[in-house]
C-alpha cells in the first residue's frame, strides 16, 4: 500500500512533539509488526527448545519442562494482556457531561458506529492502515489477522477530567485528518495475532473486533 | 447559524456562534478562535464521513467547529 502524500498543512501539530520518530506509513508498520513477531519467536523457540531437550536428557527433568513451556506461553501473553488495556474505559465524569460528549460524538459517527460504540465502548474507523477500533485511551488497528495496540490519549494541561465522549472524540478527530500522523504519534504497545489480543479484552469489547474482523474479511 | 465549540470537562462549551451578515458575531468568533488557538487547542473541521481538516483560521462557512487539546502517546 502506498503512503499517502499528505501536505505538510494537513499533517498533526502533534507530531512537532516526537519530531524524532519518522512518519509512520503502511511500509514501516509491515515492518515493526514483522519486528514483534521475530520478538515472540525469541521469546517461545528458547524456551520450548530448552523444555524438549530436557525431557529427552532426562525424563525427570519433567518439572523443568513443564516451567519452560509456561516460560514459552506467558511471556507473549503478558505483552498481548498489555495491548489490550488500550481499550480499557477510564473513570467517567459526571452524568451531565457524560451526556453531552456523547450526543457531540454521535453526530461525529454513522449510526452503525453508534451502535458498536453504546455496546463496547469503541468506535470502528476505516483507515487506510487497516480498521481502527478508537477507544478512551488508545486504539486497536485491525489488518487482516493482526492487531496492533496503539496507546494514545487527549492530553489537558488544565486536568479537567475529559467525558468519555470527548476522548474518543479527540482521537477520532486526529486519526480521520491524519492517520499515519496518528500512528507516528501514538505509542505501539503491541502487534500480534488478533486471538491473542481477542482473549485479553473484556468480554463485551470482543464483539467490536469481531465485528471489524468479519468486515476485513469480507473485504479481502 | 455557525457555531465553535470546544472540548472540555462540560462535555462541550459552544465559545461563539455566527452569522456571516453579522459583522459583530464574526468577530467575536474570530476573537474566541485565537484565544482558543493560544491556550493551545487545535481546531478541527469534520469533512463528511471519515474525514477531518485541521484549520488554521476560522472557516467562517462551516456549521461547526471543533477545539480540541492535543493528543500524545500515553
Amino acid at each position: 500500500m502506498p503512503a499517502a502524500a499528505v501536505p505538510p498543512d494537513a499533517a498533526l501539530p502533534e507530531l512537532a512533539s516526537v519530531y524524532w520518530r519518522p512518519r509512520m506509513t503502511a511500509e514501516r508498520l509491515r515492518r515493526r509488526d514483522r519486528l514483534w513477531t521475530l520478538t515472540t519467536v525469541a521469546h517461545v523457540v528458547p524456551f520450548v527448545a530448552v523444555a524438549v531437550v530436557m525431557v529427552l536428557l532426562s525424563p525427570v527433568a519433567l518439572p523443568v519442562s513443564l516451567a519452560a513451556l509456561a516460560h514459552a506461553w506467558l511471556i507473549p501473553a503478558l505483552y498481548a494482556r498489555r495491548g489490550a488495556t488500550v481499550t480499557r474505559s477510564l473513570a467517567p465524569a459526571s452524568a451531565g457531561p457524560e451526556r453531552v460528549s456523547l450526543g457531540l460524538l454521535g453526530d461525529l459517527v454513522g449510526p452503525d458506529a453508534r451502535e458498536l460504540h453504546a455496546h463496547t465502548g469503541l468506535v470502528p474507523e476505516p483507515g487506510r492502515l487497516g480498521t481502527w477500533l478508537v477507544g478512551e485511551a488508545g486504539a486497536l488497528l485491525v489488518s487482516g489477522r493482526r492487531v496492533s495496540c496503539w496507546c494514545v490519549r487527549a492530553t489537558d494541561p488544565e486536568g479537567a477530567r475529559l467525558p468519555s465522549g470527548d476522548r474518543v472524540a479527540h482521537l477520532l478527530l486526529a486519526l480521520r485528518s491524519d492517520e499515519e500522523g496518528f500512528a507516528t504519534v501514538a505509542n505501539l504497545a503491541f502487534s500480534g495475532a488478533r486471538w491473542r489480543v481477542r482473549r485479553r479484552l473484556p468480554k463485551r469489547q470482543r464483539a467490536a473486533l469481531d465485528a471489524v474482523s468479519s468486515r476485513a474479511t469480507l473485504s479481502a | 447559524m455557525s457555531r465553535l465549540i470546544r472540548m472540555d470537562g462540560s462535555g462541550h462549551t459552544t465559545l461563539a456562534e455566527w452569522t456571516a451578515e453579522d459583522a459583530a458575531s464574526v468577530e467575536a468568533a474570530v476573537a474566541a478562535f485565537r484565544d482558543e488557538l493560544e491556550r493551545g487547542s487545535i481546531a478541527m473541521v469534520a469533512r463528511g464521513p471519515g474525514r477531518a481538516e485541521h484549520v488554521r483560521e476560522l472557516p467562517l462557512d462551516e456549521p461547526l467547529v471543533i477545539m480540541r487539546r492535543p493528543i500524545a502517546g500515553g
